[in-house]
């Protein structure tokens, strides 16, 4: 991988277009897990919108102008259910608080990013595009062209799914059988493992696994992924602290 | 759905509004920034600490509650997809493995 790096560097070097073009592929390639991912689930997501009444241009724009899945989900049951839009931007808001902490992780590497790019990364910064994200930038293999490709490849699909779930909803009834649902989970086992860097890491991944569960069935489902990645991070810290001591 | 287009159209924009100000704050305010080496750590901490938050619960709890039952195919399924990708940390290796496993157990069952 850190060969890759240095022979990416030397081309650039050589010839600016190609490396656009390597950076491009790379972007591509790396997003596959999320095609595969997305547009079943964004499909799932037009197929519900549509049943729960909302209109279908309505339901691609919020995929195109939100893009965060399950704040998307919850707000379509919440329109169901006849609840008032500041219950249900509220809720989004406490959905999707994760991502603050997210783009905290990532910012100290977007350092040379200018400030336009920095408004479109962060508008596209998912969960799925953070865990490459920083699985590239762990390995020097991070590279802004390759990261807005695969930003907007996965902003495309979960809308284009969408899409397909609002008019297509007729065509396919069950996408089950293909496993396509399980490639996001397997892709996340895949960067947690290579998150673990340490055994520091291991553990700080161990007890955020469990407080997350543990404050899942305590019903506090929606704020469950930041609050338990930020016990987890921060006593990753005390324990470093004491073991240094 | 009782609500009118305007209405509807007004909360997506508050939801963008508020889903996008927590993604854009700190990559426009910190990326700058020298932060302290306890909040460095701390940060390095945080993407292995976010995956694990958002894996777990997805696979271990199943329809609202904890389950390890031979039901929970999330779960289940789960174990050679850690094994393929400890040992072979590669990226698409361990996703197909994910794929066949969970849709190899679903065409067993259906049969």
């Amino acid at each position: 991988m850190q060969s890759e790096a240095i022979e990416n560097t030397a081309t650039s070097i050589v010839s600016t277009t190609s490396t656009l073009r390597a950076d491009i592929a790379d972007g591509i390639k790396q997003s596959i897990p999320i095609i595969i991912g997305f547009i079943p689930v964004g499909f799932a997501f037009g197929v519900l919108a549509t049943k729960n009444g909302v209109p279908g241009y309505l339901t691609v724009l919020m995929s195109i102008l939100v893009l965060a899945g399950s704040s998307q989900f919850i707000a379509v049951s919440l329109f169901a259910a006849a609840m008032s839009p500041i219950t249900i931007i509220i809720t989004t808001f406490i959905v999707n608080l994760r991502h603050f902490l997210m783009s905290a992780a990532i910012a100290p590497h977007l350092s040379k990013m200018s400030l336009t790019r920095k408004l479109l990364f962060s508008f596209q910064l998912i969960d799925e595009s953070f865990a490459i994200h920083m699985a590239n930038i762990d390995r020097n293999h991070f590279g802004e062209v390759q990261a807005i490709t695969l930003n907007c490849i996965a902003h495309f699909c979960w809308s284009f799914g969408t899409l397909l779930g609002v008019y297509g909803s007729h065509l396919i009834t069950d996408i089950k059988p293909l496993g396509f649902d399980y490639a996001l989970p397997s892709m996340f086992v895949l960067l947690l493992i290579w998150q673990m860097k340490s055994n520091m890491h291991a553990i700080v991944a161990f007890l955020s696994a469990i407080t997350a569960v543990l404050l899942y069935l305590a019903g506090v489902e929606q704020l469950c992924v930041i609050l338990a990645a930020i016990i987890g991070a921060t006593t990753g810290v005390v324990l470093c602290s004491i073991r240094t001591k | 759905m009782q609500y009118s287009h305007e209405i509807i159209f007004l909360t997506i924009v508050g939801m963008m509004a508020v889903t996008y100000i927590p993604r854009l704050l700190p990559i426009a305010l910190l990326s700058n920034k020298q932060f302290p080496e306890v909040v460095t750590r701390w940060l390095s901490f945080v993407p292995a600490a976010i995956l694990s938050a958002l894996l777990a619960p997805s696979l271990f709890i199943q329809d609202g509650s904890l389950s390890f039952s031979f039901d929970n195919k999330y779960l289940w399924s789960s174990i050679p997809v850690f094994i393929v990708a400890m040992r072979t940390k590669s990226f698409f290796g361990t996703i197909l493995t994910g794929m066949i496993v969970i849709a190899g157990w679903r065409y067993v069952l259906s049969m």
